[in-house]
């Protein structure tokens, strides 16, 4: 069910980004962009304590619903320079949370094997690895 | 469709022209395009073909199978021999020459062909003596053809069938290498090069037992120019992995692009030599991606390059991650495309073959043996099954504490967890985030401990923030496992598998009484009924005294109980042996039945708590026939593998009274004892004599050893209060300083 999926380095400008090409763009780019607020915004209440770990599944950042697709975002805050975004789409149900939280998980795993690759700097578009496209590809077909 | 029954060439050819035309390196299904051509190339008229393909049960399939293929081949045969085309045709004709494939593209095939077809004459007598095998592969052939999905089963079925079939013709050892061989091609993709290795290496074993053997019989057939380079004196018994190598240096013009040969591995290696002089060690990524950037491809090339051959996505490459890297750069810089994937041959070697002597094929030919889901526990396959494991693991327990997937060992006693951790990561002062990667670390290389286990710890700790990191939020599981992965990634390679974990089962039988020696030495927490498991409270003493009757002794018993001291500890080393003997001797003497209450009411007494008064209750309650309590009770610890205190008095009668006492006594102690100092007392048991003039004094010495645990113990404990305290403040100071540092993060 997702829609779209995003990383986001911390200054705030896309890695990656992928929507399903039916929907429009620009709309979920904005969508992105918008929780980025919501991110921060979470991320300074979640307080002193939980730093890192903890809190990288921050969950449903903002509901928003747009005729009948239900716009639903996680975000996964990496305690520093990126944050993964994933904005789910659905008609029905919302996804199960475990299911959310899978998807998290595979995105963040392939996430840390591009960044193993030293060939990839810190801060270039994640456009060079393929196992990464397949993974997005997967979650965004699996779902929908 | 009935079985078919291949000699072994056929069996060679067959699978070899199988994995040529299994362009998708399905295993399982050759397309169908490919398997027209090669019938064209059969030069059969069509409606042969057709009804070959008809026969053979590919139509009815709409595709085909090995089996399928594999008939269809036979058909072929004997179409070409001119034999109608029938079902039964494929077993009945005898002596079948192998099927010819010509045209100019399958030019190979047909030089094979010839070779394999001189081949089967010579093995034409020989499968002409051998009768057909019993149906075995008649057996494993029908199977598949049942079965579509099982083709590639069939064909493993089938591979070892081969050897076997035609076990006069070769020694094993041939057909097993070629077996391992045509694994390679049929595992690899269906370039045109790759059926060149299959058929050339079978053909070349062939070659030259057919050349020994049988020249003369060759010159019927127009000797297939690429013979010379297969005429290799190496007889086929003789290192027949060697034999191979020549082939692939002689068949170089054949190889699959991805093979490495013998040269250019030792080229790489001899270049990991001078990052790495260490050939079982790491390249890091950054040396690598230095080394790699001199070859002036892309960057994007290179980071494709880099994602196919780190198979284990730790961040450096090994010595065969750096080979497949290396060729995959030099097969770019020649103009080849990068693979999706990585090609089997450049697989790390998943597993260590038997003939090692294929160096650079062996990936290729483990690849196939084992795809890396598949393979036997090795590195590689290991880490993308943790890879995906870790999610699963994670899922499962939402709320547990799997921090780390390496598997916990579940102990009954969380103190004894507790303090095995701290003890492990010792004076482990870091910061309480790390903690959850030092931790994990430091428990996988050291323990496999369960996560519920940790989280029990994470528990006991008292107040200890840090249970927080022990939390069920999948996501810190996550990241950890992310970050585990780099060091279980390594871990297998360079450590040695962490020791199995202690054994903090209290529950002990009496018989190992020293392994209750030695984990109450490692343990310090462990609960007392666990740690009351020790002294099995049957002294085994040789007692002279022949007490009276039963009665007699238990009420003395129980009023001994609190007043002796434990001889009974002493003894209890002892007891398993006594156990032994005074069961036999019980036996013979007497019956066994009713005391087994008895002991159950004992041992269930001791184990627990201290209730001293309740073996002493029910000793005195169950007095009944002295002989079969003492028997029972001694079968029970002999028997009772409830680690706990096998209260069982020996069953020798006479014994009975001084055992009793010893018995209960030690019950008592334990009760009253606190568990190190068991330890303690358990460590000084072995040593003490039994005898039964000492009584008193062991008793007061074991009585003294039990205190001196005691304080050791209480003062264990306190320093590892401390210890906690210690590392609580660090925790709240490092918290403070990422507090501090998190504003700017913000920025």
């Amino acid at each position: 069910m997702a829609v779209c999926i995003a990383v986001i380095a911390k200054e705030n400008y896309p890695l990656y980004i992928r929507s399903t090409p039916t929907e429009n763009k620009l709309k979920f780019h904005y969508m992105v962009h918008t929780s980025l607020d919501v991110v921060d915004e979470k991320i300074s209440a979640m307080g002193k304590a939980l730093v890192d770990q903890r809190e990288l599944y921050l969950g449903l950042l903002y509901p928003t619903e747009d005729y009948k697709v239900y716009l639903s975002g996680q975000g996964v805050c990496q305690g520093g320079p990126t944050v993964a975004r994933c904005t789910l789409g659905s008609d029905n149900l919302k996804p199960l949370r475990r299911k959310k939280k899978e998807m998290f998980r595979k995105l963040h795993n392939s996430y840390t094997d591009v960044m193993c690759n030293p060939f990839y700097n810190p801060g270039d578009r994640i456009q060079s690895s393929r196992a990464f496209d397949n993974m997005v590809t997967s979650m965004m077909i699996q779902v929908c | 469709m009935e079985g078919l029954t291949l000699s072994d060439a056929e069996q060679k050819y067959y699978s070899d022209l199988f994995s040529y035309c299994d362009i998708e390196s399905t295993k399982k299904v050759v397309v169908n395009g490919r398997v027209l051509e090669l019938f064209r190339a059969a030069q059969l008229p069509n409606d042969v073909v057709l009804q070959i393909m008809e026969l053979c049960g590919a139509t009815r399939l709409g595709y085909f199978g090995r089996s399928q293929f594999y008939i269809a081949l036979k058909l072929v045969a004997v179409a070409q021999s001119g034999f109608p085309l029938r079902v039964e045709s494929i077993n009945t004709v005898k002596d079948l020459p192998l099927p010819r494939f010509v045209a100019s593209k399958n030019e190979q095939e047909s030089r094979h062909a010839a070779s394999y077809s001189s081949d089967s004459e010579n093995q034409g007598s020989y499968s002409g003596v051998i009768p057909p095998p019993p149906g075995r592969g008649q057996v494993k052939k029908g199977s598949v053809s049942h079965d579509t999905v099982q083709p590639r089963t069939s064909a493993d079925a089938q591979e070892p069938a081969s050897p076997v079939v035609s076990p006069q013709q070769s020694p094993p050892t041939s057909p097993h290498t070629w077996r391992k061989h045509s694994r390679h091609p049929s595992g690899g993709n269906s370039e045109r090069p790759l059926a060149g290795p299959g058929p050339f290496w079978s053909p070349f074993g062939e070659a030259q037992s057919g050349s020994s053997a049988g020249d003369a019989v060759w010159s019927g057939h127009s000797p297939p120019p690429p013979q010379e380079n297969w005429d290799q004196t190496t007889v086929r018994t003789v290192a027949s992995a060697t034999t191979a190598i020549e082939i692939r240096r002689q068949s170089s013009s054949y190889d699959d692009p991805w093979k490495i040969t013998d040269e250019q591995r030792q080229y790489y290696v001899n270049q990991f030599k001078t990052i790495q002089p260490d050939l079982n060690g790491f390249i890091p990524g950054s040396a690598a991606k230095e080394f790699f950037t001199k070859s002036k491809l892309p960057i994007l090339e290179l980071s494709h390059i880099w994602e196919l051959s780190d198979f284990d996505k730790d961040g450096a490459l090994t010595l065969d991650e750096f080979c497949a890297a290396f060729h995959l750069v030099v097969a770019r810089k020649n103009g080849y495309d990068l693979p999706e994937k990585l090609p089997e041959s450049l697989m790390p070697k998943l597993i260590d073959l038997e003939d090692s002597a294929d160096v650079g094929d062996q990936p290729g030919e483990v690849g196939y043996s084992g795809s890396p889901a598949e393979a036997p526990p090795s590195k590689s396959p290991s880490m993308p099954s943790l890879n995906q494991t870790w999610p699963e693991l994670n899922q499962s327990s939402e709320d547990t504490a799997i921090v780390h997937p390496v598997p916990i060992r579940m102990t009954p006693s969380k103190i004894h967890m507790q303090e095995m951790e701290l003890k492990r990561t010792g004076s482990d002062h870091t910061n309480p985030t790390s903690p959850l990667l030092v931790k994990p670390s430091d428990l996988s290389e050291e323990n496999k401990i369960n996560s519920s286990v940790k989280f029990a710890s994470g528990n006991t700790v008292d107040g200890y923030s840090s249970s927080d990191s022990f939390t069920s939020d999948p996501e810190q599981i996550g990241s950890n496992v992310t970050r585990q992965r780099s060091h279980s990634g390594t871990s297998p390679d360079n450590t040695a598998p962490p020791p199995p974990p202690p054994r903090p089962q209290p529950s002990h039988s009496r018989s190992s009484s020293l392994d209750m020696n030695r984990t109450f030495t490692v343990t310090t927490g462990q609960q007392q009924a666990g740690v009351v498991a020790h002294p099995p409270a049957v002294p085994p003493r040789p007692q002279p005294s022949q007490a009276p009757g039963p009665a007699v002794h238990r009420p003395v018993d129980a009023d001994g109980l609190i007043t002796h001291t434990s001889t009974s500890p002493q003894q209890i080393p002892e007891q398993p042996n006594f156990a032994d003997f005074s069961q036999f001797e019980v036996f013979a003497a007497s019956n066994v039945n009713e005391e087994q209450d008895d002991e159950a009411e004992k041992h269930p007494e001791v184990l627990p708590a201290e209730k001293a008064s309740d073996p002493a209750s029910s000793l005195r309650v169950a007095k009944t026939d002295s002989k079969t309590e003492e028997k029972t009770a001694a079968s029970a610890p002999a028997n009772v593998s409830k680690g706990t205190t096998p209260l069982a008095p020996p069953p020798k009668p006479v014994r009975r009274r001084l055992k009793s006492e010893d018995e209960l006594r030690p019950e008592v102690d334990e009760h009253t004892q606190k568990t190190g100092v068991l330890a303690a007392v358990l460590a000084s048991q072995p040593s003490i004599p039994r005898s039964v003039g000492k009584d008193k004094k062991a008793i007061q010495a074991s009585i003294r050893r039990n205190k001196e645990t005691n304080t050791v113990l209480a003062r264990l404990n306190s320093e590892l209060q401390q210890q906690l305290k210690d590392v609580l403040e660090e925790r709240i100071s490092l918290e403070v300083q990422l507090e501090q540092l998190r504003p700017f993060s913000h920025l």
